[in-house]
């Protein structure tokens, strides 16, 4: 692309004519400006890539001197030498497998309706997808008015307990399945539907056997992207008491809880520097376990890749 | 369906055409299987009318209880305190600070690493960048508000802040990293905007003798406008929107001012601290929780609704 500018610089060595060798200025402003072009987009990467690493490198650091086995099986505690997590692992997986086993088969269900069976262009259709899209985008935060509203308190009334937060988890993460599976089951060549009807097999039936098969992998990752999202989730467990001191791991419903990411916070903001250092050790408790999640969707999509 | 199939009741030795027993059970599971459906996606729906539903009852009373003009024009909020102060200005101040640094970070480094990822980068470097940007984009705002609040306040703001002195939290150090958090979110979604632009734009103007940069600034911008704007609004709708990073690193105290270097609380920080510490139900602590949280649901969904027009109405249709 620089070539022609190169020729004219030539051009006014050997002619020395006064218009070309401001051509040859402007071809030099124009390199400067392209470098600099390059270089503020490799500072762009490079502002994302520095601060995964030293977030990851210092949180590593701070956390390390409480990094043992006494972190996951002792209980918080007022006392930082003896404080633990075990409870708030409980509870986040508590927490995070019941909002899992509710949002997934209802937000795939939800897809298949809205790619299979819907009929095109209706009006209640049109609300039902914009109102999807729309919810993605609603604060997490005010996930937990609603939740405080309706379900801790108001009609449901279920206190602060496990049911109440996988709840509101549920609905937190029901639009991105719906937004991730749609895309999966899009992405099934027509012609699996149409052969498969056409052999006389009924829409449902074209459905089970052929189109969500077909879509695993795109389901899968979708559903492991929410239920991470899921379990690093904190805003709206704040307003529905997650953040109470639980010495003791959920056994049911209906039982007090905390979750990770919430005892994170409390020992974050705790006034002793002990407990920062607890902070950054569940931390990296908690990445490790979003790490396995996306290690399983790597894993399932990969090995369903390869059968077809 | 079924009424298509009963063609020809079968009398003596002719075909039976009838839908046999089996059949017909199929189509029935097939109805019920449908309404199922249908309900499922009903669900998302009932959710939304729940939102609404909830957040304006309780904001309607708020402002029957608080007049609109104390709300509106008072410079002091103090809702929890004796006597109660609902001077909305230093949340509003809050947030746009807050709003504004992180989309100063977003937007420009998100749509560098989208150029970057989507024109010059090779095949192999882009294979390496994309899971780290995924990376980036999991981690849980928490870890974010940890890390603003125990290392980029202390190391980088409070050392090389040259206006004035920087106490442990700061709406900068929050609004930086609630910046990082939105960036790969940002150039995702325009990347996604410059990869639908067709190669043949870029391979002309290419040959017409544009370097690199012109065609990522005079070819493939303009082409990807609106894919790169919708971005932008989500940008802007997810900084007001944060909680949890706010809430560690810019703290909870409620100040009526525009300096980076303060401590602040935003809209939705100040829901996070309220629901903390446990309202009892009716009361105008309780109740504030919900007016505030209608002004966040309302301008969110505002911002969400402009991203979603813009990418319909100015979407360059290439095919």
């Amino acid at each position: 692309m620089t070539v022609p500018a190169e020729t004219s610089v030539v051009v006014a060595a050997a002619e020395g004519d006064a218009l070309t060798s401001l051509d040859a200025q402007l071809a030099g402003g124009r390199r400067l400006r392209d470098g600099a072009f390059r270089v503020a987009l490799i500072l762009s990467v490079v502002l994302a890539l520095v601060t995964l690493f030293t977030l990851l490198i210092d949180t590593f650091l701070q956390g390390r001197p409480r990094l043992n086995s006494d972190l996951l099986t002792n209980m918080p505690s007022a006392r930082p030498a003896r404080a633990g997590i075990q409870s708030a692992i409980f509870g986040s997986l508590w927490c995070v497998g019941l909002a899992a086993s509710v949002s997934l088969p209802l937000g795939v269900g939800t897809a298949v309706y809205l790619e299979e069976f819907a009929p095109k262009g209706r009006w209640y259709i049109r609300l039902i997808e914009l109102n999807i899209q729309n919810l993605a985008g609603v604060p997490s935060v005010v996930f937990g008015i609603v939740g405080l509203a309706f379900i801790a308190r108001g009609p449901l009334g279920w206190g602060f307990t496990v049911g109440s937060g996988a709840m509101i988890l549920t609905f937190l993460v029901l639009p991105i399945v719906v937004i991730s599976s749609r895309e999966a089951i899009r992405a099934v060549p027509p012609s699996y539907r149409d052969g498969s009807l056409a052999l006389g097999a009924t829409r449902w039936q074209t459905v089970w056997h052929q189109v969500l098969p077909s879509s695993v992998p795109g389901i899968a990752t979708g559903s492991i992207l929410s239920v991470s999202r899921a379990l690093g989730e904190s805003a709206p467990l704040l307003l529905l008491g997650a953040l109470a001191f639980v010495t003791f791991n959920p056994d049911g419903l209906d039982s007090g809880y905390t979750v990770l990411p919430l005892l994170i916070f409390k020992y974050a903001s705790d006034a002793k520097s002990e407990f920062h250092v607890l902070a950054a050790a569940a931390i990296i408790v908690l990445l490790v376990m979003l790490l396995a999640l996306n290690t399983a969707a790597i894993l399932i999509r990969n090995r369903f890749q390869k059968r077809r | 369906m079924a009424g298509a199939l009963t063609v020809a009741p079968s009398t003596d030795g002719a075909p039976n055409l009838l839908p046999t027993e089996g059949l017909r059970r199929r189509l029935q599971i097939e109805k019920a299987i449908q309404g199922a459906l249908f309900l499922c996606a009903l669900v998302s729906v009932v959710v939304t009318a729940a939102i609404v539903i909830s957040l304006v009852k309780p904001a309607a009373e708020f402002f029957a209880e608080i007049p609109v003009g104390e709300f509106f024009t008072s410079t002091t909020w103090a809702p929890l305190f004796k006597p109660a102060q609902f001077g909305v200005w230093p949340l509003i101040t809050g947030t746009l600070l807050v709003m504004g640094i992180a989309v100063l970070v977003a937007v420009p480094a998100g749509l560098g690493a989208a150029f970057y990822l989507s024109e010059y980068a090779r095949p192999r470097t882009r294979a390496v960048l994309k899971p780290v940007l995924e990376i980036l984009a999991g981690i849980p705002t928490v870890v974010f508000g940890f890390f603003a609040l125990y290392f980029v306040n202390p190391q980088i703001i409070q050392r090389f802040w040259p206006l004035g002195e920087v106490g442990a939290f700061s709406a900068l150090a929050a609004g930086l990293v609630v910046g990082i958090m939105i960036l790969p979110t940002m150039a995702s979604l325009a990347e996604d905007a410059m990869a639908a632009v067709p190669g043949t734009l870029r391979d002309g103007a290419l040959a017409l003798g544009a370097t690199r940069r012109e065609v990522c600034t005079k070819v493939i911008f303009p082409a990807a406008l609106s894919g790169i704007a919708a971005a932008t609004v989500l940008a802007f709708s997810r900084a007001i929107g944060e909680t949890t990073i706010v809430l560690l690193a810019a703290g909870s105290n409620p100040r009526f001012t525009l300096d980076p270097g303060q401590g602040v609380q935003t809209m939705s920080s100040f829901i996070g601290f309220a629901g903390i510490g446990d309202q009892p139900t009716g009361s105008t602590g309780y109740k504030t929780i919900f007016a505030v949280g209608a002004l966040l649901f309302g301008i969110t969904l505002v911002l969400n609704v402009i991203s979603v027009r813009i990418v319909r109405r100015f979407r360059e249709a290439y095919e």
